[in-house]
């Protein structure tokens, strides 16, 4: 038992010693276009069944499909920004099986080449250590229909709405060695994508979900057989099924069996994964060129063009608000996880204290926002209002303490900071004769303490302080009355 | 009535525009026509109605001054090309009461310029055959058809018969390996096969992507001019469609050949070939040389691999195209307990033997473990075909060959798939460079049957094929009109 604790992430302990996890990822991520990526129907969610189908989507005789730019421009801009080898030429193949809900009877894809080679990303683990992870590559392909089962007692209905949406796969190099990796992996490949906008990375709505290829080895030893477990859409479920998977594939293999090459099913409720068909049962694709389609083919200056719209992606804007902005390696790594963070953050931070921004950010208003619920982008405090919250701290007009009680009232009534403490009289009390007096009062009153100050109980310095703030209603300037305190005492 | 049959496109288009006929007129005398040949099964959906409707409409529009080139002009359509609310089967079972919701671009093209519709006409299921005989609706019998009924080749037999019975002015055909020339050769027309991307595939049922060309039926090369001239233009919804201007083909009607050089390849004229055909062929070369063409040996080394590399590719691309015909959203539907039974009670009982036959072939050299072998092996050896045509273009203008190795054959005589296959030899090789050809009728062989000579262009030099195409018609003077012809 002692052992288990003891296991790095990304290790199974077996009777025959410690396992390690080779774990390979293919995310596809939906593109964030208005039309799909071959024809011109909306690509938006949540209309009725079928209402977004075009002839093309419906596969019906002599329709043609004709490439979306604006998702081939997203591709390009996904690769730019994985470091990834753009390819100038790339080719659109069919993946031909059948099934209800892919009305062609293939899906538009590309197998040998693909429009982004191999790239690199660094990924932050919760230990704060960076590993980098190996991009294989990037390709266009259609979505499938979707098949509802659960409407009829005899019959599966179909819902076209989804078919031919624009998905870019993303495939990861098997350089993965643990569930946490891989979940930081999923973090910063959406984090990026929703960076440049080329997918909204919206887990629960399934534009971003994860193939993971799972298998084990003892360390040194070469890759063992692996198992593809389909279609993740949480970071929770990724790290369970790769857990539970490599569990599984661990147990077998000490018992004497051999891992079968099969695709794979977690089952959220078992937190366990299932057989879906094994590799016997492997379709066979019958990958060809699309002959409707002409080779992709693009030019330099347009993939510079490109390049030139891209953002300050995390990983380099993160440097900056160590370097510039003087916050913590940590807190940045908070900050960059989500561009809408970072830019609020940058606007709040111009021109006040970087540092007390960030810990203002982070602390208080993330707390707030978790506490009553409300979604980052529907803050009730915008970042201008934050940035003047922190410049009346630093210019001592309202104290740490008073700011907090500040900040409250902004949350609930989205007023400024400045006009909250005008109006409650809020402003700190940095005045030698008005401070002396309620020190002179605290003092008086509290001979006892005094004398014992005075015999050498220090501590009991925090006691006058606390009594001063309070007689000031928290406005007194706490430096100030710790000074003066000191030198009415001696 | 014969006065008006025997106008063909060009005199009746100048007729028209004289309002020395009217369209509902010329409409009528070919919906008779239809109706005295209808024995030869060429229409497989006759559109009476719309038909007199659109030549009224034309009639308007010519009164008015509005005419578009091909106004009042009625022609028949290959079933290939989705009609709006027209049903469109590709004489398969599988699509037998589809109606399209849309029209296929050429045909919309055609109707913008005028023409009027008469009605769909057979052709083989799914342009998959040689001889119109894998048509769900049964044969087409060739109007040349003496006591023995002859086929008029395929796929476009249908539209090859209408035109040369006079049922049609002029048809609409598509070319996938030679599915325009073979039966306009067979029927003693003209079939012209454009360069692949001259006209849209949009809203044509697909056969072989890659391959897949529209082009006319026309009693005269003048008349193919015209209806290509309609028929061609780019479309920004099929991908492989060429962003080129045509320039107006019938102003090369008239150009002289004279200095122009006309490739003989070798390799056209070796297999068992007809003796009818070969002399033809010969006075054909005699024709050119005598109009002051220059007549040069060339050889296309690769031309043997040509029916090989077409039986792996289309059925290649064929297996995948009609994949989506799989009784889920429309067309013919067997009912089943699960969908794979579903999908092979459907597939099975809708698709013909020979659309089976091709996509079982076509299934099969795309699997894995075969596709190196099969598929990309066609597609490099293909590549070969394609630098033998660039290369003999370097040095001559145009390619003269004879268009099949026979004249037409009885209907049901072809058993053997691989002896049809043959058929395509000659048509095959320009299909896979995607280069222009035309057919066109030179004479009849001793059984009376029609004797076509296939000329073949280098990419998007359809102008000049109609100036040579033309001068060897004039000087062929063909002018016999079939005796299955309406009169």
């Amino acid at each position: 038992m002692n052992d288990t604790l003891n296991l790095k992430p990304g290790q199974v302990k077996g009777d025959t010693g410690i396992w390690e996890m080779v774990i390979g990822l293919e995310i596809h991520a939906q593109i964030s276009s208005k039309s799909k990526l071959f024809s011109g129907a909306s690509a938006s969610f949540g209309s009725d069944a079928n209402s977004s189908v075009s002839l093309v989507d419906a596969a019906m005789p002599g329709m043609l499909p004709v490439i979306n730019k604006f998702c081939v421009e997203q591709a390009v801009k996904t690769g730019l920004a994985l470091n990834a080898q753009i390819n100038n030429t790339s080719v659109f193949d069919r993946k031909n099986y059948f099934y209800a809900d892919l009305p062609q009877g293939y899906q538009i894809s590309q197998f040998t080449k693909p429009i982004v080679g191999e790239g690199e990303i660094v990924i932050d683990l919760d230990d704060g250590n960076q590993t980098t992870i190996g991009i294989e590559r990037l390709h266009l392909e259609q979505d499938a229909g979707k098949s509802l089962h659960d409407q009829h007692p005899t019959k599966s209905f179909i819902d076209l709405n989804r078919t031919g949406v624009a998905l870019m796969e993303i495939v990861s190099k098997p350089d993965i060695r643990s569930p946490q990796e891989a979940g930081a992996y999923v973090k910063k490949i959406r984090s990026i994508l929703r960076y440049i906008g080329a997918c909204d990375g919206n887990m629960e709505e399934g534009s971003l979900r994860a193939d993971c290829n799972v298998s084990v080895r003892k360390q040194g030893d070469a890759f063992g057989t692996r198992c593809e477990i389909k279609n993740l859409n949480s970071i929770r479920f990724i790290i369970q099924a790769i857990q539970s998977e490599a569990e599984r594939q661990v147990d077998i293999i000490e018992a004497g069996g051999k891992i079968k090459q099969e695709t794979r099913l977690f089952d959220t409720s078992t937190g366990e994964t299932r057989s879906m068909r094994s590799k016997e049962d492997a379709h066979d694709y019958r990958y060809f060129p699309d002959p409707d389609l002409l080779p992709l083919e693009f030019s330099d200056s347009w993939v510079k063009e490109i390049k030139g719209t891209l953002p300050e992606l995390p990983d380099t804007l993160k440097k900056r608000l160590v370097n510039d902005y003087g916050i913590t390696d940590y807190d940045a790594s908070i900050l960059v996880e989500e561009k809408d963070f970072v830019d609020f953050y940058l606007e709040a931070a111009n021109g006040v204290d970087g540092k007390l921004t960030a810990n203002w950010m982070i602390t208080e208003l993330f707390g707030a926002l978790k506490k009553e619920n409300i979604m980052f982008l529907n803050s009730p405090v915008t970042p201008q209002k934050l940035g003047e919250l922190i410049a009346l701290i630093s210019k001592g007009v309202i104290s740490g303490k008073i700011a907090k009680d500040v900040f409250s009232d902004m949350m609930v009534t989205k007023k400024s900071p400045s006009e909250i403490v005008k109006e409650k009289g809020l402003e700190q009390v940095s005045d030698d004769k008005a401070i002396m007096k309620l020190i002179d009062k605290v003092i008086s009153e509290n001979q006892d303490k005094v004398k014992d100050y005075l015999g050498g109980k220090d501590k009991l310095l925090g006691f006058f302080v606390g009594q001063v703030m309070k007689l000031s209603q928290g406005k007194a300037n706490p430096g100030l009355v710790n000074k003066l305190l000191k030198e009415s005492l001696k | 009535m014969s006065d008006l049959l025997n106008l063909d496109l060009s005199s009746a288009q100048k007729s028209l525009k004289n309002r020395e006929i009217s369209s509902v007129e010329l409409t009528k005398a070919y919906l008779d026509a239809i109706e005295k040949t209808s024995s030869l099964g060429a229409y497989i959906d006759l559109q009476k109605d719309y038909a007199l409707e659109m030549a009224k409409n034309s009639d308007k529009k010519i009164n008015q001054g509005v005419a578009g080139p091909l106004e009042g002009i009625p022609i028949g359509v290959k079933d290939m090309f989705c009609t709006k609310d027209i049903k469109t089967t590709a004489s398969s079972k599988i699509l037998e009461n589809f109606y399209p919701t849309y029209e296929s671009t050429v045909t919309q093209n055609l109707w913008n310029d005028g023409a009027v519709m008469l009605g769909k006409l057979s052709c083989d299921e799914f342009a998959m055959g040689s001889s119109n005989e894998t048509a769900a609706k049964g044969n087409v019998i060739n109007p040349w058809s003496k006591t023995i009924p002859m086929s008029p080749g395929g796929s476009s037999g249908g539209s090859a018969a209408a035109v040369a019975s006079r049922s049609a002015l002029a048809a609409t055909g598509t070319d996938t390996g030679g599915s325009i020339r073979q039966p306009a050769a067979f029927c003693g027309i003209t079939g012209l096969k454009p360069t692949y991307g001259r006209c849209s595939r949009w809203g044509i049922v697909a056969f072989s992507s890659s391959l897949d060309q529209a082009g006319p039926l026309t009693r005269t090369v003048s008349d193919a001019a015209i209806m290509l001239n309609s028929m061609a233009g780019y479309d920004n919804k099929d991908s492989t469609s060429a962003n080129l201007e045509m320039p107006d083909l019938t102003s090369y009607l008239d150009k002289s050949i004279k200095g122009k050089k006309i490739g003989i390849p070798k390799e056209y004229t070796q297999d068992g070939i007809s003796e009818d055909i070969v002399s033809f062929y010969e006075t054909s070369i005699q024709f050119l040389k005598d109009s002051g063409a220059e007549i040069i040996p060339v050889s296309l080394p690769h031309t043997k691999y040509a029916l090989p590399v077409y039986y792996i590719i289309a059925p290649a691309e064929a297996s995948s195209n009609l994949a989506r015909y799989d009784g889920v959203r429309y067309g013919t539907r067997k009912e089943a307990e699960s969908l794979d039974d579903m999908y092979e009670l459907t597939r099975g009982e809708g698709f013909g033997d020979e659309v089976q036959r091709r996509i079982m072939i076509g299934t099969y050299v795309l699997s894995s473990g075969y596709y190196d072998a099969y598929y990309l092996k066609a597609q490099k050896v293909r590549r070969l075909i394609k630098e033998d045509f660039d290369n003999t273009f370097e040095n001559v203008d145009f390619l003269l060959t004879p268009s099949t190795p026979s004249t037409a054959f009885e209907l049901g005589q072809k058993q053997d798939p691989l002896t049809m296959y043959l058929n395509d030899i000659f048509t095959v090789p320009a299909s896979l460079a995607g280069l222009p050809g035309i057919s066109i009728p030179v004479g009849l062989d001793k059984a009376g049957l029609p004797v076509g000579i296939q000329l073949i262009a280098n990419s998007f030099d359809e102008p000049n094929l109609i100036s040579v195409a033309h001068t060897l018609e004039k000087s062929a003077n063909f002018n016999v009109i079939a005796q299955g012809a309406a009169k």
